[in-house]
């Protein structure tokens, strides 16, 4: 590093503003429906009525030109009938038998909409039907086999002592049940691609998705067509929080087919509202069992805890939401025997998928209820028994990981409750909560989240970034990682401009676009900072060492030798690139067989406290305040870190007192924004977020992941809060109205 | 129990839900009606095209028209649209006043604002989040007020000035809320922020009604990126340099 590096101003840490802003605030910003070409036709998928059943016969009914529509089912696939992602299970369009309502069977496209609309009713399917299972319990019983040899599509056990050992030392032994609902993204732009497609030029896909890598994944495999001949565009993406993580895989593939069979003419697919609701996929629910082991100092002794996840009809990402769920299930703690027990099994409903957070809100949720209770059993205040039970560096998770970073949970929670006058409030809501029927309460959740993928996750996808710089000085990065709205083209911009110590205005972000960006990995697990910042970062550098190993740059510069010295490379050599390529931080071990060691190179930390009324006449439970203290390395950019908690934190308000998704027959039936509630501005509290900064050494300019972390402590806190103001243990989300009512009936 | 107000619902200005509502008050209604009135919007207006493509329908087809009164002239045009017995509706002339500019469209009775906005002139800032009136993404100004274009039927807004999320700023000169936007980061994805803008200008000219916060004045129009924090701050900063 030059010297210069001091007296240059950085702009990591600044809020610089986004370098899309101006474009999503003046309409020019153009997503995929803002798109069309000519001769377009729109296409539409016809899906199962049933949730499961066998076809015998498909039917067009009467009185529509069916001549004019293209039409493609399963027979049509030119290469393999299924999505490529982690198992080869799920197709794109039932062949022969269905395992879930909304399953697509059949594909329409024509150039009119409505007409489009119209025979998309008009197609209907003679089947036969098989008995459906709908829920974990049905599915663990084998209550019917619908997937594999036993409905599993995955199980995991963590090992950490001897836990059958310490139920008999135990001074108390404290047992729980925990449930979480399914979630839906509803990201405000739904699904929606553009495809091309025919033999000679191969499939060309324009849409809003988050991995543009894994659709080129599958669309190899659906169309049998070598890698050059499928390209993967993202546009704009409003939204994704995992909802377009592994489904635009599928939209992309149906809209490819019906463009191959019209012989190359363009086709789009958009999904109505009600369509992505229904059809595609939710957070996974879950049931969490606890039975924990303690000692008359507070001191936890053992936990053994079995976590299972409903994954729906197919295996999609089940088993890595399973992963992280599972390892984060014992929490931020120092506990000596640890037994986790985890499955993800099949039921007969749409595919679960990622939802920011992947498993862990839900593990995390169980665990910070418990420990509210586990507190209570052993008579110490939710505060004193954590603190009494935090892990500190050098100790071990359950995993067996030895915490190497410094970690100070007693510090963040100290700070939390002084943020929140938590301490004061406890006492004084319950003193004057009697008799009232607006009721206060407040309670806290603590929890870590790590950032990148799991265990070996990393070594395996081998991301790569490469960064370019042309002859007016400007560079260019190359990175498969998109921009959802969470501030990628500005965080990397800042690290870029950083390393390079030039103009952050001199650095562009590539549109990513599979035939021109290499594969930096799918923009999930709160590794885009982190993992592919820390990738843009060398990339940087390997550019500017290029330059001064020429001689044409020197030690200290400025942005204007920067521009001559790119001007003379071009001119001798051409285009200045550089690439990078991931490599683990030293010293990390990961046992994928035992599922033992360093389960992630980082963990962010954090206190979350909500205050709570519950009001005894409505019974409405509202958040009233909400404070959010993490530790997250080094904060690239405040405001857009911010952002990301808050948004989070929005998400997680929801998933705890609004969002239930309504199941009937293994169909969700509410599949509208007016009865699939999420939170509006009048429905959350100003939500204050606040950071500890204790940069990382691995990650780019000290900073770890952050992006799912407020979706894990905001449930827990929330229903902490709520037994704080009530006295009643609600031990499952979303708590609507209809769930206190009956209880607090109850008491009364 | 304060669960959820009508997402249609924006502060006092009458959006084309409320203006249904209050037309279906003042006229007596055939049963169908009464369904067509109550019902959600998607539903309401489902049932809408599906009477003017069957040919019949033309009490509802006669009252959605005749209560916004500039639209009256195109009453008996829409009329004979739906009773042609063919699948096809004929057209009928609708001349949108957009951003200053006129735009004379032969639309489909049935055609939303929206669509008329995105698919017909090309302006595709205004955004599509639920086409059913739930979300505020295509929140546009129809003579100052706001209103959800994807329950507005184009026809009904022939000579209003309508403003979109394109003319607001002046050439390159943004718009004080637009500005304010990018200052407070009051988005993420953007796809609600066309409709957040429009809403808050909305508001800015209307006033939030007493009793009544920011807050609960912008609840129509959702972000599920969560950008509240920032996009109340720059409503009010707004709103401040205003007063
Ligand atoms: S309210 Fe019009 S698109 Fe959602
Ligand atoms: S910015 Fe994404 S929905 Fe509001």
């Amino acid at each position: 590093m030059s010297n210069q590096t001091d007296t240059q101003t950085k702009i990591v840490g600044k809020p610089v503003p986004r370098k899309e802003g101006r474009a999503k605030v003046t309409g020019a910003a153009r997503y995929i429906d803002d798109l069309r070409m000519d001769g377009m036709l729109y296409g539409a998928t016809v899906r199962s009525a049933v949730p499961r059943g066998r076809i015998r016969e498909i039917k067009f009914g009467a009185g529509l030109p069916w001549d004019e529509f293209v039409v493609v089912t399963a027979a049509d696939i030119p290469g393999e009938n299924c999505v490529a992602l982690i198992l080869l299970d799920q197709p794109y369009l039932v062949a022969k038998f269905i395992n879930h309502a909304e399953e697509p069977i059949l594909l329409l496209a024509h150039a009119d909409k409505h007409l489009l609309e119209k025979a998309r009713r008009a197609v209907t399917f003679d089947v036969e039907p098989l008995s459906p299972i709908f829920t974990l319990e049905e599915s663990l019983a084998k209550k019917e086999i619908i997937w594999g040899e036993d409905n599993i599509f995955k199980s995991y056990q963590v090992n950490k002592g001897n836990v059958d050992e310490v139920w008999a030392q135990a001074d108390f032994i404290i047992e729980g049940e925990y449930r979480t609902g399914a979630q839906e993204q509803l990201y405000i732009e739904p699904n929606g691609v553009i495809a091309v497609a025919n033999a000679d030029a191969g499939v060309t896909v324009w849409g809003s998705m988050q991995c543009p890598y894994y659709v080129h994944k599958a669309l190899l495999k659906l169309f049998a067509l070598p890698e050059e001949k499928i390209r993967v565009i993202q546009t704009e993406t409003g939204g994704g929080f995992g909802g377009k993580e592994e489904y635009p895989s599928m939209i992309a593939g149906h809209a490819a087919l019906l463009s191959w069979k019209a012989g190359g003419r363009p086709v789009k697919i958009i999904y109505d509202r009600a369509e992505d609701m229904v059809a595609t996929t939710k957070r996974h629910p879950s049931r969490t069992r606890h039975r924990t082991a303690v000692n008359k100092d507070g001191k936890l002794l053992g936990m053994e805890i079995e976590f299972v996840i409903d994954g729906g009809a197919y295996a999609t990402l089940s088993s890595v939401v399973l992963s992280r769920g599972t390892i984060h299930a014992a929490g931020p703690y120092n506990c000596p025997n640890v037994r986790i027990n985890a499955h993800a099994v099949a039921t007969n409903v749409p595919p679960h998928g990622a939802f920011r957070g992947f498993g862990a809100p839900q593990s995390i949720f169980a665990l910070e209820r418990h420990l509210d209770k586990v507190a209570q059993v052993v008579g110490l205040s939710p505060a004193e028994f954590r603190r009494r039970n935090f892990i500190h560096e050098g100790e071990t998770t359950a995993t067996g990981q030895v915490i190497r970073e410094p970690v100070d949970m007693e510090g963040l929670l100290a700070r939390a409750f002084e943020l929140t006058d938590y301490q004061a409030k406890r006492e004084r809501f319950a003193r004057a909560n009697e008799g009232r029927s607006l009721k206060r309460g407040i309670g806290f959740a603590s929890f870590m989240h790590g950032a990148g993928f799991t265990g070996s996750g990393e070594v395996y996808l081998q991301s790569i970034v490469g960064a370019e710089a042309g002859a007016d000085g400007r560079v260019r990065l190359l990175a498969a990682s998109t921009e959802i709205g969470q501030g990628t083209n500005t965080i990397f911009a800042q690290i870029a401009a950083d390393a390079l110590q030039i103009d952050f205005d001199l650095i562009e972000v590539a549109q990513p676009d599979t035939s021109n960006v290499p594969n930096s990995g799918p923009t999930v697990a709160s590794r885009t900072t982190m993992i592919v910042g820390k990738l843009v970062e060398s990339a940087a550098l390997g550019l500017k060492q290029t330059l001064q190993n020429s001689g044409l740059l020197k030690a200290n510069y400025t942005t204007d030798d920067w521009r001559a010295a790119c001007r003379r490379h071009v001119e001798q050599f051409g285009l200045l690139k550089s690439f990078s390529q991931y490599k683990p931080p030293p010293g990390i071990n990961w046992d994928e067989g035992k599922y033992q060691g360093d389960a992630y190179g980082a963990y962010a930390w954090a206190v979350y406290v909500a205050e709570v009324t519950v009001d005894m006449l409505t019974y409405e439970a509202r958040v009233e305040d909400f404070v959010a203290l993490q530790e997250v390395g080094k904060v690239v950019h405040p405001v857009l870190a911010a952002g990301q908690i808050e948004g989070g934190v929005a998400q997680a308000i929801g998933f705890t007192l609004y969002e239930n998704v309504v199941w009937s027959e293994g169909r969700m039936l509410n599949n509208q924004m007016t009865n699939y509630i999420i939170p509006t501005s009048a429905d959350i509290p100003p939500i204050r977020v606040y950071f500890e900064e204790q940069p990382y050494a691995y990650g780019p300019a000290g900073a770890k992941g952050i992006g799912e972390l407020p979706m894990d402590g905001g449930a827990p806190a929330i229903l902490n809060a709520i037994e704080h103001a009530t006295g009643v243990a609600f031990n499952h989300v979303p708590l609507l109205p209809e769930a206190l009512m009956q209880a607090l009936n109850q008491t009364a | 129990m304060k669960r959820k107000k009508d997402r249609g619902a924006k502060g006092n200005a009458p959006d084309a839900a409320e203006r249904e509502s209050s037309a279906a008050e003042h006229e007596s209604c055939a049963d169908e009606l009464i369904q067509l009135l109550s019902e959600d919007g998607a539903a309401r207006r489902r049932f809408l095209k599906q009477t003017l493509l069957a040919g019949g329908g033309l009490a509802a087809a006669n009252l959605l028209f005749s209560y916004h009164a500039r639209a009256s002239a195109h009453t008996s045009a829409a009329a004979d649209a739906a009773a042609a017995p063919s699948n096809k509706l004929s057209t009928i002339p609708v001349t949108l006043r957009v951003n200053g500019r006129d735009y004379p469209l032969q639309l489909e009775p049935q055609v939303m604002l929206l669509d008329a906005l995105r698919e017909r002139i090309g302006l595709t800032g205004s955004k599509k989040g639920c086409d059913r009136g739930q979300c505020g993404a295509c929140t546009v100004l129809a003579d100052g007020h706001r209103i959800n274009s994807c329950l507005a039927l184009a026809a009904s807004y022939d000579g209003a000035e309508i403003t979109t999320i394109e003319g607001l700023a002046r050439g390159d000169e943004l718009h004080p809320l637009q500005a304010a936007f990018i200052k407070h980061d009051g988005f993420q994805c953007g796809y609600c922020t066309p409709g957040q803008i429009m809403s808050a200008a909305g508001l800015l000219r209307e006033g939030c009604p007493t009793g009544m916060t920011v807050r609960e004045c912008m609840s129509g129009n959702i972000c599920r990126c969560g950008a509240y924090n920032g996009i109340l701050a720059a409503i009010e900063e707004v709103r401040g340099s205003k007063a």
